[in-house]
């Protein structure tokens, strides 16, 4: 047979191949370059698996009409393309925070000694964030701790005062005056910054408008504010402009200050806050992946084989539906809890046992969570296999799993899309309130529920701290709001049933 | 209809039995009784004596499903699984670690959760099932479009902040009730207010959203264009009819989770200290008390099914055409 170039091109799996070869070559050959040591951690290796089936699956869908006409109705809805513009920065945030690395501390006789400490490519970038910790609670801009504390002035003698932080404010003379004048002129600066920015950015879009247009610059720009055609690009180019403007101003700031303040241990709370953006994902995504394979399989095989297996997966799925959610994560937690305390030789460190916890969380959670896609698919089966054909596919002689594979499958695909979709903003959700009840994330592990759940304990302080609070609100709710608005888009485009209604 | 309640309730063994087989694996073979024992004394420097009397004092020391060393029936009825696990079956929960009755516990411990549970469940649905009925009358237009956008908000909020937020105002600010406690009898009502709002204005986002396309769904099909035919109001054509034919949906949704109200709500409890089957099941998990644990998914897994029957008995009273077979 001779295969050519061009045919080897035009195959399903040719181009995603070549993107996810790519990334591996980046993700797993710059370290080798570099003096640190990676470290890849089960729930790493799962969003990597994640997003070379994301490829993938990206790439099938753009070759099929009935999955991607959808799609493109997705995109022309403003609420899911700004949505989709903040999700993206999420998981870019979380996915660049998904590439760990330990730095090298000492080396003698060849052989290097790497710290415990364990950082990730976002750390690269949020450093100063990160090193920059103060000794307890400060509030957001504050030049002073939080608490007073007994000081000693030039003379020996000694009085009691809030002292200055060493790192939030500290290039102010007297912050008592200093202060509001400088934050503006900080603010002013990350403006501009930003400004340029977005200007660049926009100049290189007209850039490429008109390489692929050949038309001037100005009908370019012109095109770019008025043109149907353009409709979806102006409304991602607005909603990045206006994140780049937040962004670079806090960006600024956050150099001079701790924006959203410090927590009890002197971390400072917007990196917290970004970092928890990996946990959320993590348990918002692959929660899904590893229940897919279960409520696929056994959705289309309790379906379409009828008789006792679907019997027997009935009764599986009713069952484990009629125990309570968080009673049944709850003991199932609670179990793997015991169990990892007895069995610590299983554990490398103690990171590793925080990241299997997470990844135990996002089992349990996707064991639960599997009933309900698994009936939607078991329903829908029913009714596809009785179509002419499946049944015409039967008369031919085509095997079980050739039908479920070729016909059934890419049929209920539209299904599951939505299911994964609604799910997420669920599952992050459920993190914090699990996180509450002490059966969510391990405590070391940087989350929302867990910053909620400290904050909580300081809320009876007289003065209040709250920024630890609102910072998770803040990027909680941004968050799941985005997740809950894509998933409304996503609906609607693939549930025609539901569009119709509206009218 | 005695013959079928029969059935479902003959129907529902089984899956009890899992139930209970799946959490006897999950706290008994996943992790033997030693390392439980180990767990609660303290991983570290612990005597196999002291695992011991940890042990005898719950019962655990017995051999897990068959026991060797007794005779005749005992060889099944003296094992962990007979005490702790059939034993559910019969509502004999056992005691908890510090050897309380668990039985009784819940017996007083599920009014409290009731008082909560009922009024946010009776004021939510009507609250949901009006608003999401002005939604409905006033669809695509502004109002409606909104009011959609107001609901996706208020589900993105988690629940903890609702209660932090509703504590914070009433604490700082309103005065007019306590923020957390509970008292017996009429005098409860005060500590009931407060923990009730939140309730309900929690479960607006989802409630609201879900009943409007309940109602968008009917209110396309045919019969409610033959109502507006004949020349009756907007409004009557949606009270009469559409709500009529909304409660079916409504119903699948709502009756399954009457019995379940018993249970509580675990956050809401254990932030207002409300004595209730929530607090209940949050403590013993934080104090790691697997008895109580146990107990909790037996009960809650028999109330699901409880309403599952219920689901399909509210049926046939609703709708005439629904026959049980």
């Amino acid at each position: 047979m001779n295969i050519s170039l061009n045919s080897l091109r035009q195959s399903y799996w040719f181009a995603p191949s070549i993107t996810v070869l790519i990334l591996a070559a980046i993700i797993f050959g710059v370290p080798l370059f570099m003096d640190i040591k990676p470290i890849y951690l089960w729930t790493d290796r799962l969003i990597f698996i994640l997003v070379a089936g994301i490829i993938y699956l990206a790439a099938y869908i753009r070759r099929k009409p009935h999955l991607r006409t959808p799609w493109s109705y997705v995109f022309q809805s403003r609420r899911a393309l700004i949505s989709i513009v903040i999700l993206s920065i999420y998981a870019l945030l979380g996915l660049l925070d998904s590439i760990h690395y330990q730095k090298p501390l000492s080396s003698d006789n060849n052989e290097t000694h790497y710290s415990v400490e364990l950082f990730s490519s976002l750390d690269v970038v949020l450093g100063h964030l990160h090193e920059r910790v103060e000794k307890t609670y400060s509030a957001p801009f504050a030049s002073n701790l939080f608490a007073k504390e007994t000081l000693a002035d030039a003379e020996g003698k000694q009085y009691r005062d809030y002292p200055r932080l060493e790192y939030g404010g500290r290039h102010l003379d007297k912050p008592d005056e200093q202060l509001m004048s400088d934050i503006a002129s900080k603010s002013l600066e990350g403006l501009a910054n930003g400004l340029v920015t977005s200007i660049i950015i926009v100049l290189l879009v007209l850039l490429m408008i008109k390489t692929t247009r050949q038309k001037s610059m100005f009908l370019a720009w012109q095109g770019l504010r008025h043109s149907r055609s353009f409709y979806s690009l102006r409304i991602v180019l607005m909603t990045a402009v206006v994140l780049i403007l937040m962004a670079s101003t806090i960006w600024e700031l956050s150099f001079y200050y701790h924006v959203f303040g410090t927590d009890k241990v002197g971390q400072d709370v917007l990196y917290l806050s970004i970092k928890s953006i990996r946990t959320g994902l993590v348990i918002g995504t692959l929660t899904t992946l590893v229940m897919l394979p279960f409520a696929i399989l056994l959705g289309i095989m309790a379906g379409y084989f009828r008789g006792w297996v679907d019997d027997v997966i009935q009764y599986l799925y009713t069952t484990l539906s009629s125990i309570p959610g968080v009673l049944l994560i709850a003991a199932a937690i609670l179990s793997i809890q015991v169990y990892m305390a007895n069995h610590p030789e299983l554990f490398e460190s103690a990171r590793d046992q925080a990241d299997l916890r997470l990844l135990a969380l996002c089992v349990v959670l996707g064991i639960t969570g599997w009933t309900g896609l698994c009936r939607l698919l078991r329903g829908e089966v029913l009714k596809l296999r009785e179509m002419d054909y499946i049944q015409a596919a039967t008369a031919f002689g085509v095997g079980h799993f050739t039908i479920i594979g070729r016909h059934l499958l890419p049929n209920v695909l539209h299904i599951i899309l939505i299911m994964v979709v609604l799910d997420f903003s669920g599952l992050v959700l459920a993190e914090a309130v699990l996180s509450y009840v002490q059966v969510g994330v391990d405590p070391s592990t940087i989350s929302w529920g867990n910053m909620i759940n400290g904050a909580r304990l300081e809320l009876a302080r007289e003065p209040m701290v709250w920024w630890s609070l609102i910072a998770a609100f803040v990027f909680m709710f941004t968050m799941v709001l985005a997740a809950n608005l894509f998933a409304d888009a996503v609906r609607d485009a693939f549930d025609p049933r539901l569009n119709r209604s509206t009218t | 209809m005695f013959a079928y309640i029969l059935r479902r309730i003959l129907y529902a063994i089984p899956i009890l039995i899992g139930v209970n087989l799946l959490t006897f694996s999950l706290f008994f073979v996943v992790n033997s009784p030693d390392d439980m024992a180990r767990m609660n004394l303290g991983v570290k420097h612990v005597t196999p004596a002291a695992i011991e009397k940890w042990k005898q004092e719950r019962g655990y020391d017995k051999p897990l499903v068959y026991n060797h060393s007794a005779e005749g029936f005992k060889q099944f009825s003296d094992t962990i699984f007979f005490d702790k696990s059939l034993k559910l079956f019969v509502f004999d929960f056992g005691s908890a670690d510090d050897g309380r009755d668990i039985g009784f516990d819940i017996s007083q411990r599920m009014w409290p959760s009731l008082a909560i549970a009922l009024p946010v469940f009776i004021i939510g649905i009507l609250f949901n099932i009006t608003f999401a009925m002005l939604l409905a009358f006033f669809r695509a237009t502004y109002i409606d479009i909104w009011g959609v956008v107001l609901c996706v908000v208020l589900m993105s909020i988690s629940g903890l902040f609702y209660i932090i937020g509703g504590q914070y105002l009433v604490g700082k600010f309103l005065h007019l009730v306590p923020i957390s406690g509970y008292d017996t009898g009429i005098s409860a009502i005060k500590f009931l207010i407060l923990p009730v709002i939140i309730g309900v204005i929690g479960g607006i986002g989802a409630g609201s959203r879900w009943y409007r396309t309940i109602f968008l769904e009917e209110i396309n099909k045919d019969y409610v264009r033959t109502a507006r035919a004949k020349g009756l109001s907007e409004p009557r054509v949606l009270y009469k009819h559409v709500l009529k034919n909304a409660m079916i949906p409504i119903l699948t949704g709502a009756v399954v989770v009457i019995p379940l109200l018993f249970m509580g709500s675990l956050i809401t409890e254990s932030f207002f200290g409300i004595p209730g089957l929530g607090s209940y099941t949050i403590d013993a998990i934080q104090n790691q008390d697997f008895a109580i644990v146990r107990a909790m998914v037996f009960l809650g897994s028999v109330l699901y099914i409880i309403g599952l029957v219920m689901t399909d008995i509210s049926y046939t009273m609703v709708d005439p055409r629904v026959r049980l077979s």
